[in-house]
C-alpha cells in the first residue's frame, strides 16, 4: 500500500507537471479560451478571435502537486510490509 | 443670357453642398472586426478581456472634423475574458451586471483640439460615458482615419468610404460602481479601454 501511494503521487506530479508544460506552461489562471488576433488588411485593425481551447493555470498546477504530495505524505501512515 | 449662368451657379452651390455633406457612418461592422479590449492591471492579479458587440452611428465631414459627432455601444454581454468562472463573475450583478445594464456607451458631442495629418485626424472627444447606469462627462483622444471608397474593398459589392476610430482611455471602477469594495490589489481601479472599431458609410 505504501508503495502504490507513493508510486500514485509520483504519477499525479508527473502528468500535472507535463500536462501544464506541453498545453502552454500558463502562469495565470486556468483559461476555457485562448484570444487569436487578426488584422484587417484594408484598415489596419486588430480583430480578437476566441477559440475555445483549455489551458492549465497554475492553480491547477498547484492543487495537483498538492494532491501529489497529501498522497505521499499518507504513504507514511502505512507499515512497511516485511518480507520474509 | 442670366438665366443659364444662375442655374450652373445654382447646380454647382447644391453639389457643392452635397459634396461637404456629413456621412453617417454605421459602426455595426459586418465582418466583425470591431473591439473594446478591456486591461486591468492589478498588482496580484492581471486581467484582461475584449467585447466585440459594437455598433452606433458617428456623423463626419471630412471637411469639417470638429463638427464629428455620434454614439458607439458596446454589447456588455459580449464582454469575455479566457476563463469561463471569471466571465460568469464578471457578467454577475457584482461586477458588470449585464442582464440590468446591457449597454456601454459613449456619445461624442463634438472635437477639440483637432489635428490633421496627412493619412489621419486625431482630436478630444467630449461627450457622455455611460456604463453600469451611471453617466459621466469626459474628454477622451480619438485618431480617425477616413478611407474614402474603401468599403467595396472590405465589403464586397458594396460602394461606400470607410472612418477607422481609435481610442485609448482609462476610467475608474468605483466611478461606475463597479465592486468598489473588491480588493485593489487582485481587481485594479483603473480599466483601460481601447477602441478599435471602423464605420461603414454606404454610397448612395
Amino acid at each position: 500500500m505504501k508503495r502504490t501511494l507513493r508510486l500514485f503521487a509520483l504519477g499525479l506530479a508527473v502528468i500535472a507537471l507535463l500536462g501544464w508544460l506541453v498545453l502552454g506552461a500558463n502562469r495565470g489562471w486556468t483559461r476555457t479560451s485562448v484570444a487569436v488576433k487578426t488584422v484587417d488588411s484594408i484598415t489596419g485593425l486588430e480583430g480578437i478571435e476566441y477559440q475555445n481551447r483549455f489551458v492549465p493555470g497554475v492553480e491547477l498546477l498547484g492543487t495537483s502537486l498538492l494532491a501529489a504530495g497529501l498522497l505521499a505524505g499518507g504513504s507514511f501512515l502505512f507499515k512497511e510490509q516485511k518480507t520474509t | 443670357m442670366k438665366k443659364p449662368l444662375l442655374a450652373i451657379i445654382t447646380l454647382t452651390l447644391i453639389a457643392g453642398t452635397a459634396l461637404a455633406a456629413p456621412m453617417t457612418f454605421d459602426f455595426k461592422d459586418p465582418k466583425g472586426v470591431n473591439n473594446a479590449v478591456f486591461k486591468l492591471d492589478a498588482p496580484l492579479e492581471a486581467i484582461q478581456g475584449s467585447a466585440n458587440g459594437i455598433s452606433g452611428t458617428v456623423t463626419f465631414d471630412p471637411e469639417k472634423p470638429a463638427a464629428t459627432k455620434g454614439k458607439i455601444v458596446v454589447a456588455t454581454e459580449s464582454m469575455h475574458v479566457p476563463n469561463s468562472m471569471m466571465q460568469g463573475h464578471m457578467h454577475g450583478n457584482q461586477w458588470m451586471d449585464v442582464a440590468k445594464y446591457p449597454e456601454i456607451t459613449f456619445e461624442a458631442k463634438e472635437l477639440k483640439n483637432v489635428k490633421t495629418s496627412e493619412d489621419s485626424i486625431s482630436a478630444d472627444a467630449q461627450g457622455t460615458f455611460t456604463m453600469k447606469g451611471v453617466a459621466k462627462e469626459m474628454t477622451i483622444p480619438v485618431k480617425l482615419s477616413y478611407l474614402k471608397d474603401k468599403l467595396s474593398q472590405r465589403v464586397p459589392n458594396m460602394k461606400g468610404d470607410l472612418l477607422v476610430l481609435r481610442s485609448t482611455f482609462k476610467v475608474k471602477r468605483s466611478d461606475f460602481g463597479i465592486n468598489p469594495g473588491a480588493p485593489k490589489d487582485k481587481v485594479a481601479e483603473d480599466i483601460e479601454l481601447s477602441l478599435s472599431l471602423a464605420g461603414a458609410a454606404a454610397a448612395k
